[in-house]
This record gives structure tokens, sequence and C-alpha cells, in this order.
């Protein structure tokens, strides 16, 4: 394991050398959202320590930040609220409307307009973040969570948990114009960079459906299976996509790895070993590094994408749920 | 009929639940295109509970009834994106000939119901020419039975029965390693149905069962408990677990504390096994609970929680079949294309050889889960849930016509 460590390590170095010349050069920070703690935990990328613990509202979850990385987006779930924050100073300037109970949202590209999902209400929010008003509310299934927009813009995704589907907003018009049903218990959407595909991890159901964006029909589903741990515990939650188009990381909750899947092939080639309950995720601004937030043991497992090796365990808050990066100064 | 109408006026109560809403919003580019109008039945026998000697927790009337109309309203959330309703038609009655009757009417409307009722009776609805092509929900009768020599073809169980939640026990106790167990059970006949499913899994899980007693005080417990309970378990050989089989919750709430022996208590009281308990909040179960609350505003049962299942497998089975057939959703729910998502970290699916629904069990206490079993380490080829209750071989029901 120490020798992993310092291979690791090493790797980093390599790659903080290499990305030099990067506009995300200086690892920038990691924040990551600590559900049953009403707290942030802010982690250096340099030092992969956590040098800044932050009191925010009750259970936060979805955590983003605006398109210049100037503004912290907080869904603070039990204070009704999102909680709009100055990473700076890490002082709450105000809040915003969410509709009750916010768990997760997306920042359209427009920097302007936050969608939120309100899980106990089966709504999406729409709020503007400059007048901060609620524009449009939009009814959607059962426990709605998983969030995504194309890149284009048009097109916002809610995943609604009980219902099984994703739903598909015009962004336009603020209507659903398009349903998919999905396996149980859909968590995360992402589009692909080029917007022409959407992917969804079902917890329960085990698997992520691939949907072509045009027609809407499902061109791929993708199955786990790991070695002498039961089908039934491999529970796929939230992903990232690496920017060149090859990999995708899945985070398979109770299984505690985290699966990188072919994005050709829409094969899993490997898995790493992390902590308990792998949630959500975020890779640095040059995607040399990948930190995977682990709900159960409290941590966060920080994986070199190179290598494809989990590097370093940073402890961070009680049940630490989502995750977000800012570059440095 | 004729017994029936000589009755002194059988009470029968007809509500209308509408949770249906077929407002078509937007379309759905798989193959459901016709509207689909389910109408789901809900019929309870009013049983009045036994006395108790403590007056706090009493049994809520509308216990069960509430999950059913949570699980109609989350099936017509979901379905108004696909052009389908659903809609609750609720009835209780207060005799069993009254019940039978109310059976009957509601299977002329419908061939899916959802029922709250004791075994014998669900058995004699599940007789009824009516309930031939139906199929019927048990959301309250743990009977074991039920889901062996007596089973019925017509009939699917969510709530667990007692091998269920006796083999959860013994897991946790497996894995705690208190292997000796002593026992104090009520002389009620359901609290012996549940001692002997005690029995049975002790025998199952190798735990040596040291010595039993059945509770016969009729003294008011709330006064002496103190100065009884230590003398009734005196003589008890050493044990490492004290187990109760109180399921009205009678007299087990008096053991915890008076107990001769400093040891812990479990069963029907101290860390219980259950379908489900106010206090599961892990895998987003949090959510189901205040739903619940927010809705009937109390704290949801397992018998709540088996008929939201019940609801919830229908609808399911009609969202993924785009079919309201019986015979049709019947071959879904046992083929393996189903499963649902039931708030316990592990898709629910339905045993082939006699009906009952696989699921976990949560043992808690009442602020928290102490485990929930499967407990690591029971293995099971085909599922871990299996090592749960009446797996094939265990089972002597045929009614389903499996074979493995």
């Amino acid at each position: 394991m120490t020798r992993h460590i310092v291979v690791g390590l090493g790797l980093l170095l390599a790659a903080s050398v290499t990305s030099a010349g990067s506009a995300w050069a200086g690892g920038g920070e990691v924040w990551v959202s600590n559900e049953k703690d009403d707290t942030v935990s802010v982690i250096d990328v340099d030092t992969l320590e956590v040098t800044r613990t932050i009191e925010v509202g009750e259970r936060p979850r979805g955590i983003t930040f605006s398109n210049d990385h100037s503004i912290l987006y907080l869904c603070a779930s039990d204070s009704d609220a999102v909680q709009v924050i100055d990473p700076d100073s890490g002082k709450i300037l105000h809040n915003l409307p969410s509709g009750e109970d916010p768990e997760q949202f997306i920042l359209h590209p427009d920097n302007r307009h936050l969608y939120i999902a309100n899980e106990d209400d089966a709504i999406t929010t729409v709020v503007d973040v400059e007048t901060r008003k609620v524009i449009s509310q939009i009814d959607v299934g059962v426990e709605p969570e998983g969030m995504a927009v194309s890149p284009d813009g048009k097109i916002v995704i809610t995943t609604s948990e009980t219902t099984n589907m994703a739903h598909w907003i015009d962004t336009a018009s603020q209507k659903i114009f398009a349903n998919t049903l999905v396996d149980q218990r859909p968590r995360h959407a992402e589009f692909t960079g080029d917007g022409k595909e959407l992917w969804v991890s079902t917890e329960i159901g085990g698997t992520i459906s691939v949907f072509d964006v045009a027609s809407r029909a499902e061109k791929a589903k993708i199955r786990f299976e790991i070695t002498g741990i039961h089908p039934d515990r491999i529970q796929p939650v939230g992903f990232k996509m690496t920017d060149d188009g090859r990999y995708v990381f899945v985070a398979l909750g109770p299984a505690n790895q985290v699966a990188v899947v072919d994005r050709e092939t829409y094969q899993p080639i490997d898995y790493i070993q992390v902590g308990r309950r792998a949630w959500h995720m975020t890779f640095t601004g040059d995607q040399k590094l990948l930190f995977v937030t682990n709900g159960v043991s409290g941590d966060v497992t920080v994986i070199d994408v190179e290598s494809q090796k989990p590097v370093k365990t940073i402890k961070v808050g009680r049940f630490p749920w989502g995750a977000t990066w800012r570059p440095g100064k | 009929m004729n017994k029936l109408c000589g009755r002194a006026l059988p009470r029968v109560i007809f509500v209308l639940f509408t949770a249906a809403i077929s407002v078509f919003c937007g379309t759905n580019s798989h193959a459901q295109t016709a509207d689909i109008h389910v109408t789901i039945g809900y019929l309870d026998r009013i049983v009045p509970p036994p006395p108790v000697l403590s007056n706090l927790d009493p049994v809520p009337e509308d216990e069960g009834i509430q999950g059913a109309r949570l699980g109609v309203a989350d099936n017509a959330t979901t379905g108004k994106f696909l052009g389908q309703s659903f809609e609750l038609v609720e009835a209780s009655a207060d005799s069993d000939d009254a019940f039978l009757a109310a059976g009957a009417g509601l299977l002329g409307q419908t061939p899916f119901l959802i029922v709250d009722a004791p075994a014998e009776l669900l058995l004699a609805l599940s007789r009824l020419p009516e309930a031939e092509h139906a199929i019927l929900f048990n959301i309250s009768a743990a009977d074991t039975s039920l889901r062996s020599e007596s089973c019925s073809a017509n009939i699917l169980h969510t709530i667990p029965s007692r091998a269920m939640l006796a083999d959860a026990l013994s897991q946790f106790a497996v894995k705690k390693r208190w292997t000796r167990w002593a026992m104090i059970s009520g002389d009620r006949p359901s609290d012996q149905l549940f001692a002997e499913a005690l029995r049975n899994s002790a025998m199952k899980f190798r735990l040596e069962l040291v010595g039993e007693k059945t509770w016969k005080f009729d003294a008011d417990m709330r006064r002496s408990a103190g100065s009884e309970v230590p003398l009734f378990t005196q003589d008890f050989p050493d044990h490492d677990l004290l187990v109760i089989a109180d399921e009205a919750n009678d007299f087990g709430r008096y053991v915890p504390y008076n107990t001769w022996l400093p040891r812990p208590v479990g069963g029907s009281e101290g860390i219980t096994p259950s379908g489900w308990s106010a206090s599961v909040e892990e895998f987003g179960a949090a959510q189901l609970q205040s739903r619940f609350r927010e809705m009937a505003s109390r704290g949801m049962r397992a018998v709540d929680y088996a008929g939201w299942l019940a609801a919830r497998a229908i609808g399911e089975a009609v969202t993924r079949t785009g079919n309201a057939d019986a015979g049709a959703l019947r071959d879904y729910l046992l083929s393996d294309e189903f499963q649902l998502a039931g708030f316990k970290g592990r898709p629910l699916t339905f045993r082939k050889w006699n009906g009952q629904m696989r699921q976990p069990i949560p043992l808690t206490h009442p602020h928290a889960v102490v485990l929930q079993a499967p407990v690591e380490g029971f293995l099971h080829r085909r599922n871990e849930l299996d090592t749960l209750g009446l797996d094939y071989r265990e089972s002597g029901c045929s009614a389903f016509g499996y074979r493995e």
C-alpha cells in the first residue's frame, strides 16, 4: 500500500509538472459536501489535505461552481434552500429559493439557470440565479434526483428514483417532451461531451443505460460483475466521463469499487477499490486526478486517472455526498 | 348469502380513493401508447386488537391502507407520463361474511386485490369463484403455512413470513455469537406460531434453546413487573439472548431490564425483526418515511409497507409490460424480469415456488436499525435473500407448479 502511495505521488508530481503550462496549473481545490455534518470540506489538490471546513445549511448534498468558479452553489436539502457561497471567504452570500428538499441540481451552460430536483415534491424547479426568482416548476416523477444538461443547453434531464424514468425537458419551453423508462432507482445522468449520448445509472437495477439523444432509443446497457461481490451489492450511482472520450468512471456504492468503463465498447474494463459506499466524484480540471466520496467510511478516495490506481484516502466529514473542483489562484 | 341477509346489518364500508390522474405529459419513446386504467381493490377485515396491559402504542386503525394509498399515488405519478392511471377502491368489513361479500364485490371490479385479513379468511377469499383468475396480495398474515402446505396460487405475499423474521434474528444471533437462547412466549395462537418459528429457526441455524416458558400472568405488569419478572426468569439456565414471542406487544415491554440475569432481549421486544419500522432510514428510506408521515401523520409500520409494496408491484408490472391483464401481470411478477426497488438496498422479487416477496429484514429497536438481514456471510447459491424463510426445498407449496 505504501509503495502504491509513493508511486501515486510520483505520478502526481509528474502530472503537475506536465500540466504546468495549462490553464489549470496549480491543482486548485476540491469541495466536498458532508451530508450528515452540515459542512463542506475543502481539499487542497497539491497537498491532498483538508485545509478548511465550512459550516453550511442542513443536509448539504448537490454541490457545483459557477462557470467561472467564483461562486459555489450548494443544495442544503433540509434547509429547503440552495446556498450561494463565496469560495474565497467561505461566507454564505445568500440563499436562492429552491423548492422543498433540493437534492441535486445542474447549472445551465448560460451560467444563469439552475435546474433543481426537489426530491420530496416530485418537481424540478428552475431558478434564475441573477434575479433570485423561481421561473418555472415542472412536474416530474417520484423522488427526482439525477440532473444533466446537454452541452448545447437545449435539453435538461431529471431522473426520478421511484418512477424509474429519465424525463427530457425542453429548456426553451420548460416542458417535458419525452420520458424514457430505465431500470430500478435511477441516480445520476450525464450527457457525453458531443451531446450525442445520455448515460443514466440505476442503483437497484445495477445498470447504466446509454441513450442515443437524437432518437432517445436505448443503444446500450452496461452491467457490472465483480468476483466475490454479490450482484445486488453492485449499485452504480455517480459517474464521470473523461474529455478524451475514452473512459467513464462509475461509483458502485456498497460494492466499494469504482468501475472503469470503455466508452467505445460499453464494457467495464477495470475496477478500483475505494472506501465504503462510493457515491459521487469529480475530476480536477486537467483530469489527472479523480476524487470519489465514500459515504459510509466518511472519506474521499483520490484516484490517479492515468494509472487508474488509488493514491490517497482523505478523511472528511460524516457522509460525504458530492464533490466539485475549482482551479487555484 | 341468505345467512348474510339474516344477520343484523353487517357493516360494509366502501370508500373511493382517487389517486388517478390521467394528465398526459409528453410522450414516451417506448411502446406504451394506449391509455390504461387500473383499478386496485383494498379489502380490510376489521379485527379489534386484543386487550393489552399498556395503553402506549395503540395499533392505528388505518394500518395497511395508508401504505396502499401511498403506493397507488406513486403509481399514478409514474403513470401520468405513460398514459396510465391508477385508482384504489377500498372496502372494509367487521364480520367474516361481510368481508367475503365485499371481496366478491370488489373482485367484480378488479382482479387486483390488496388484503389485510387473518390467514383463514384470506384463504376463504382465495377460494371464491370470483378469485380464480385474480391476484390477491397478502399484506398482514405472517403465517408460514400460507407459504407452504396451505399456499394458494392466487395469493402473493408482500408481508414477510414468521419464518423470515425468525431467521433474521437467528442470523444476527450467530453473528454476535449469542448462541444460547431462552424464550418466553405468550399463550395467544399468534404468539405460539411465532414461538414455533423461532424454535425452527434456532434449529436451522444451530442455536441452542436452553429454556422456554409461557407467560401466563394476569396481574397488571405496570405495577409488578419489577418484582415478578426477576423471579419468572430466575430459573432459566444461563443464556446469551432472551427471546420474546408476544405479537400483540402485551407483556414483552416489561421484560427488558427486569430479568434475573443482565441479558439482551430480542424477538417481539428489544431487537425486533420486521418487514419495516419507522426507524429504517438507510437506502433512501428516509424519503419514503417522510412521504408516508406527511400523508398519514404517523410512522410507517410493517403492514403499511407491505401495502405500499403490493400497490407498487402492480404499478411496476403495468408500467413495464404496458398491460393490465391479470394473467399477463402474474406471469411478469413471477418472472426473472420483475424487480422492485423497495428502499432496502436490494431489488425485491417474488419466490416462484410460493409467491413470497423476497426482502431484506431490518432488525431494529425504536430508535435505530441495528442490522439488516441477510447478515453478511450467509450465502445462497440463488440469492442471499433466500437464506431468510422457506427456501424451495423447505416449502411444501406445490400450487405454483414450480420445479427446480
